[in-house]
């Protein structure tokens, strides 16, 4: 079974995010980019399915300009065998990542299609259910664990009041939560090797899918900080401070 | 006034509407224009009576199929879509179901999605938060039907009226991909977390499974919601469906009591909306005092108790 994993490079998560001055846009100049910590773990499970002999390829793909070849190598340092870079110059949205990446379903044909549940820049959690939709396959979002057998598929789910598991046909998609697993890092030797190797290349223009973005950035703001309040010096002044300033017991 | 025509996709269970269909009401209220309430899956009749006689609603349409129960989103999808047709505005609350029911939705009608909406500038603006909430966006939606995701924590619950009516709609039934296994649901006897009106969170700070029965003691003193931060989530204190942050559940009640906990910025992410914020740490550095309304430095196990006695 091929897998396919979708990758999308973002800002580092431990970067703290700043806007321009006129409230435009984040400002990204110079900031420190990485692989969506979501789509690592959507890489980790695929790798680990060929380790365990279920995957035979993994498959990684980035829509994005040039920089986006940095993700995908350091995808095939951690395990992918194969990537395509879907070259870009303006950036795509949702509804266009997932027409990209179901035009490359179409060409490649996977058994599973793994990405993330969400970026981190953009934390919209779309292009999977999306990408699902448009190739008409069965999707299972915020993945915990992930079983396959034989021709279905048996995920349980991070749903709000719980876990849920469902059992779906495949070939699905299926979005990573956090805790289905613990990404490896990349070994030097596989980074070393990694840059040697090949990356296919398609044209966005090129695939015949319409991507123009379905929304307009009319301004970014910064959140209202929330001030410090006042100490209390003991159980019986905040119970007090509770009833009797905040009611709110 | 505009001329919207709003469908809210509202979640039930057992013929019980959930608690976030008024507040997603809120927000279709403020784009303008008629709403009708979809209710989907076995027993959605009782639902639809419940939701007829919330404010705002002008009617009804009740699909009952369990082919729609837990919110299966192949086939909720395909019966929003064969609805779809006079609507404007498709709307959700933005909760594990419709976050993965809504991009299915919009994929299928070729229109974008609009995620997390916390507040309507009008009926094509919307702000939602990106970068984990460091970062408000206002965007505006070019297409011509609006398909979005609500925050219910952002909007206030709409009031009771007068029942509106209920009318029936075919089924599309089911869609031969996906079957309901199971599910674990935590909770027992205490609010979900995400309607609570009073949360008690539990960190690190607790040090063992065990003595996480002082947070839900004083939990049960209140009738609140029990919850935890990612550390002692990771820590094996408790399960992960009760963690609060950027990574767990997004929350915003009127009161907030966090003990033992940090503060790190992917809890604040979850929480810090909530109306009053109380911290309980040994530790007086700790980053968790800068957000609380009240701060008290306190032994957790000397504090946790005495508040317990004295609520």
């Amino acid at each position: 079974m091929k897998v396919l994993v979708a990758i999308k490079r973002v800002i580092d998560h431990n970067v703290r995010v700043r806007i321009r001055e006129d409230h435009s846009d984040v400002d990204l100049t110079h900031a420190k980019m990485a692989m969506n910590p979501f789509c690592e773990i959507a890489l980790e499970e695929a790798v680990r399915l060929k380790e365990q002999g279920i995957a035979d390829e993994v498959v990684a793909v980035s829509i994005g300009d040039k920089s986006v070849q940095e993700q995908l190598r350091t995808a095939m340092a951690l395990g992918a065998d194969r990537t395509i870079h879907v070259n870009s110059d303006t950036a795509v949205d949702s509804l266009g990542a997932a027409r990209v990446l179901a035009e490359v379903v179409r060409r490649e044909s996977p058994g599973l299609v793994l990405l993330g549940k969400q970026s981190i820049d953009s934390d919209s959690s779309q292009t999977g259910p999306m990408l699902a939709a448009l190739t008409q396959m069965p999707q299972a979002t915020f993945a915990s664990r992930i079983v396959i057998e034989g021709e279905r598929l048996q995920v349980t789910r991070e749903i709000d009041g719980g876990l849920e598991t469902l059992s779906m046909s495949l070939p699905a998609v299926v979005t990573t939560d956090l805790r289905l697993n613990e990404p490896r890092y990349a070994k030097l030797p596989a980074i070393m090797k990694a840059k040697k190797r090949p990356i296919e290349s398609l044209e966005i223009d090129e695939l015949g899918v319409e991507v123009t973005p379905r929304q307009t950035l009319v301004r970014v703001d910064i959140p209202r900080e929330r001030q410090a309040g006042v100490r209390v010096e003991s159980v019986d002044e905040l119970i007090d401070r509770l009833k009797n300033e905040a009611k709110v017991i | 006034m505009s001329d919207a025509r709003i469908l809210v996709i509202a979640e039930q269970e057992k013929g019980h509407l959930s608690s976030a269909t008024a507040r997603v009401l809120d927000a279709a209220g403020r784009l303008g224009g008629s709403i009708d309430v979809l209710v989907a899956g076995s027993q959605s009749g009782e639902a639809a009576q419940q939701a007829a006689r919330l404010t705002g609603v002008a009617g009804v349409i009740s699909v009952e199929d369990s082919a729609f129960d837990h919110m299966l989103a192949e086939n909720m999808g395909a019966l929003v879509v064969s609805l779809a047709a006079p609507y404007t505005h498709l709307l959700c609350a933005s909760t594990t179901s419709g976050r993965n029911v809504m991009p299915r939705v919009a994929a299928l009608l070729g229109v974008g999605q609009i995620s997390d909406v916390i507040a309507v500038e009008s009926a094509d603006t919307f702000v939602r938060p990106i970068y984990a909430g460091s970062v408000l966006a206002t965007v505006r939606s070019l297409d011509d039907k609006k398909v979005m995701t609500i925050r219910p924590t952002a909007f206030e619950p709409v009031g009771e009226q007068d029942a509106a009516s209920v009318s029936s709609a075919a089924s599309t039934g089911e869609q031969g991909m996906t079957t309901f296994v199971n599910e674990q649901l935590a909770g027992g006897e205490r609010p979900e977390l995400g309607g609570a009106r009073v949360i008690v969170s539990g960190g690190r700070g607790l040090g063992s499974a065990e003595n996480f029965r002082l947070i839900e003691g004083v939990a049960d003193r209140l009738g609140a919601a029990v919850g935890a931060s990612r550390a002692a989530v990771d820590a094996g204190y408790v399960p992960n469906d009760l963690q609060v942050g950027q990574t767990g559940k997004m929350v915003a009640p009127e009161l907030y009591i966090a003990a033992g906990i940090s503060g790190a910025v992917q809890h604040l992410a979850g929480m810090k909306d909530s109306r009053i914020i109380v911290a309980i740490n040994s530790d007086e550095e700790a980053p968790i005092f800068q957000v609380a309304d009240y701060g008290l430095v306190a032994d957790l196990f000397q504090a946790l108790p005495e508040l317990e006695r004295k609520l």
